[in-house]
């Protein structure tokens, strides 16, 4: 009862303390603004994108709870140097192990599986999916913010 | 009434009442549930639940129409809760009392009737800094429709009103005052009476949102001179998706109606419709009956204990949870007016409040995390939210304590 540690994990809490590529990217070339409602969370993405479509670099700023906090940040080290295709495809493994569907964790995840113990909290599942949303955004540069509660978003 | 008054105080005990609802025995991830989240719903006492299950077992028929014995005393429960609920706000006449879904609709509807009537280009309503948004969208609608302004009364750092501000802005084109009576967010308890009071001086009318004070504070509605009074059932031990709506009979009378369909009219032809008098004029369509009917019991539950004692309980324990949580140093306490219910809002040094919020449920501890539909004051205070725990009827000391417990445990993780 007294045990957290299944979903604020020390990695988890350390990335939120100390976020990693955190701020403004200058010659960004994709952007989208993030939002969710429920509790307030705010993220601004940035992304360079080179021509042959790989992630040359991605930051993040905003605020928020530990869970989108740390997310964003975990999210940002796993994508540098991504393909697109190869971004998109680790968002929707991402997506289903949070939302629960599948029982095992795929192990290209890498670190992002620690926020496997998400699944158990239905309340937080939008807070660890609030940047993966907003970077899938940002890909294809959405002018309009994006909710967690405008169905885009949307985890039910 | 002294009597009554000095029995009920002797007489409080919380463990006895806690039996009466069901809910407060289970367990939340293995663990005793502590509901801390009265401001957002309370839970309802064995009376309530039962009310509604004998309604649908026994009773359930349409009201006002057939001539059958189960309509009529649906029709005669659904009657007598009017009744009930005239004499618990003290309503000059039971024809002041409309059901409505709850207080958001019951603004709503006088923002649309009465609004849309009375309000033009260039008037001007004031509404407070403190307000739900139930108590701002609708007006921002009606001032955008007609081209009228909408003011706001700003507040301390206290979270209290200013009230001087508030007489300066007053003048011969405002035409409404909309102001809540205590504040979800924060607790403040506003000083309606003097609000009232200036704005009935200027000519304006008076709107005040009881959903924060219906469960905590006698209302007088007649002594108030409020013009209208809003409440839902669900914030005082009654079912979801039924409140109130009181109106002084001279604005109701004159008011357009609300919705069109059954139940609200005296006749009906193609050529013209007559309609009925209030109340029935503004309920049009099947209403809650089950609602209405468990609303008027859980009334009947929070007299037979009297308001007075449940708000000196509940106050007793806003100052043990004051000064618990005053104790631990990264606790900021917003909304800390001198007049407060059983509100505590808080931060806790740079932990977001959805992160406390998950550390406290899985303790058992059910509190809102959030800006509590109250945006502009989570602006005012320059945070994105706050936990708030708010105290009910059954809630102990005890809890309050586990409270403590959960709000260290928190910074513990975090550390």
């Amino acid at each position: 009862m007294s045990d957290f540690s299944d979903l604020y994990q020390d990695l988890i809490l350390d990335h939120q303390k100390n976020p990693r590529n955190f701020g403004v990217l200058p010659d960004a070339n994709h952007h989208a603004d993030g939002f969710n409602p429920l509790c307030g969370d705010k993220i601004s993405l940035d992304l360079k994108l080179d021509d042959q479509g790989v992630i040359q670099d991605i930051h993040f700023k905003g605020s928020g709870c530990a869970i989108s906090k740390a997310s964003a940040s975990m999210m940002t080290v796993s994508l540098k140097g991504k393909k697109v295709s190869e971004a998109e495809h680790l968002f929707h493994e991402f997506h289903d192990m949070v939302m629960g569907k599948i029982d095992h964790a795929p192990e290209d995840l890498g670190k992002l599986k620690v926020f496997e113990g998400v699944k158990e909290y239905p309340a937080r599942v939008k807070c660890a999916s609030l940047a993966w949303h907003t970077m899938e955004a940002a890909l294809k540069n959405e002018k309009e913010v994006i909710s967690t509660d405008d169905g885009k978003g949307s985890e039910s | 009434m002294s009597t009554v008054q000095t029995q009920t105080k002797t007489a409080y005990d919380v463990e006895k009442l806690r039996k009466d609802f069901p809910i407060l025995s289970r367990q939340v991830h293995g663990v005793p549930l502590v509901y801390l989240d009265n401001a957002a719903t309370t839970q309802k006492p064995l009376s309530v639940i039962e009310a509604e299950d004998r309604y649908y077992r026994e009773y359930n028929a349409n009201i006002h129409r057939g001539v059958h014995l189960l309509s009529q005393e649906a029709t005669k429960a659904y009657e007598d809760a009017r009744v009930t609920i005239q004499k618990f706000i003290n309503a000059a006449s039971s024809s002041e009392i409309i059901y409505t879904r709850g207080a958001t609709e019951g603004i709503n509807l006088v923002a649309q009737t009465w609004g849309r009537k009375n309000i033009q280009a260039g008037d001007e309503i004031v509404i407070s800094h403190l307000e739900h948004h139930s108590n701002i969208v609708p007006w921002q609608m009606l001032c955008e429709e007609k081209g009228a302004k909408l003011r706001v009364i700003p507040i301390n750092d206290r979270g209290e009103l200013l009230l001087d501000k508030y007489k300066n802005m007053l003048n011969d084109k405002t035409k409404l005052v909309a102001i809540g009576h205590v504040s979800n967010a924060l607790g403040t308890i506003n000083p309606i009476a003097d609000i009232i009071h200036y704005a009935h001086s200027k000519g304006a009318l008076v709107l005040v949102d009881g959903a924060q004070s219906i469960p905590h504070l006698k209302v007088d509605v007649q002594k108030l001179d409020c013009d209208f009074y809003v409440f839902s059932g669900h914030k005082i031990y009654a079912p979801t998706g039924i409140g109130v709506l009181y109106g002084k009979l001279a604005h109701l009378n004159a008011m357009p109606p609300y919705q069109g369909g059954g139940d609200m009219i005296a006749s009906v032809t193609f050529e013209k419709t007559l309609y009925a008098k209030p109340p029935h004029k503004f309920e049009a369509g099947t209403p809650h009956i089950a609602g209405v009917i468990g609303l008027g019991k859980a009334l009947d539950y929070v007299s037979a204990i009297g308001l007075d004692a449940i708000a000196a309980h509940e106050h007793e324990l806003l100052v043990y949870g004051t000064e618990a949580l005053s104790q631990i140093p990264q606790v900021r306490i917003i909304g800390t007016a001198a007049m407060k219910a059983g509100v505590i809002s808080f931060t806790l040094g740079d932990i977001h409040p959805h992160d406390i919020g998950t550390i406290l449920d899985k303790m058992g501890v059910a509190v809102r995390a959030g800006h509590h539909c109250a945006q502009p004051v989570m602006d005012r205070f320059d945070i994105p939210a706050t936990a708030r725990a708010s105290f009910g009827l059954y809630n102990t000391k005890a809890e309050v304590d586990a409270l403590v417990k959960a709000v260290k445990k928190t910074l513990e993780v975090f550390a």
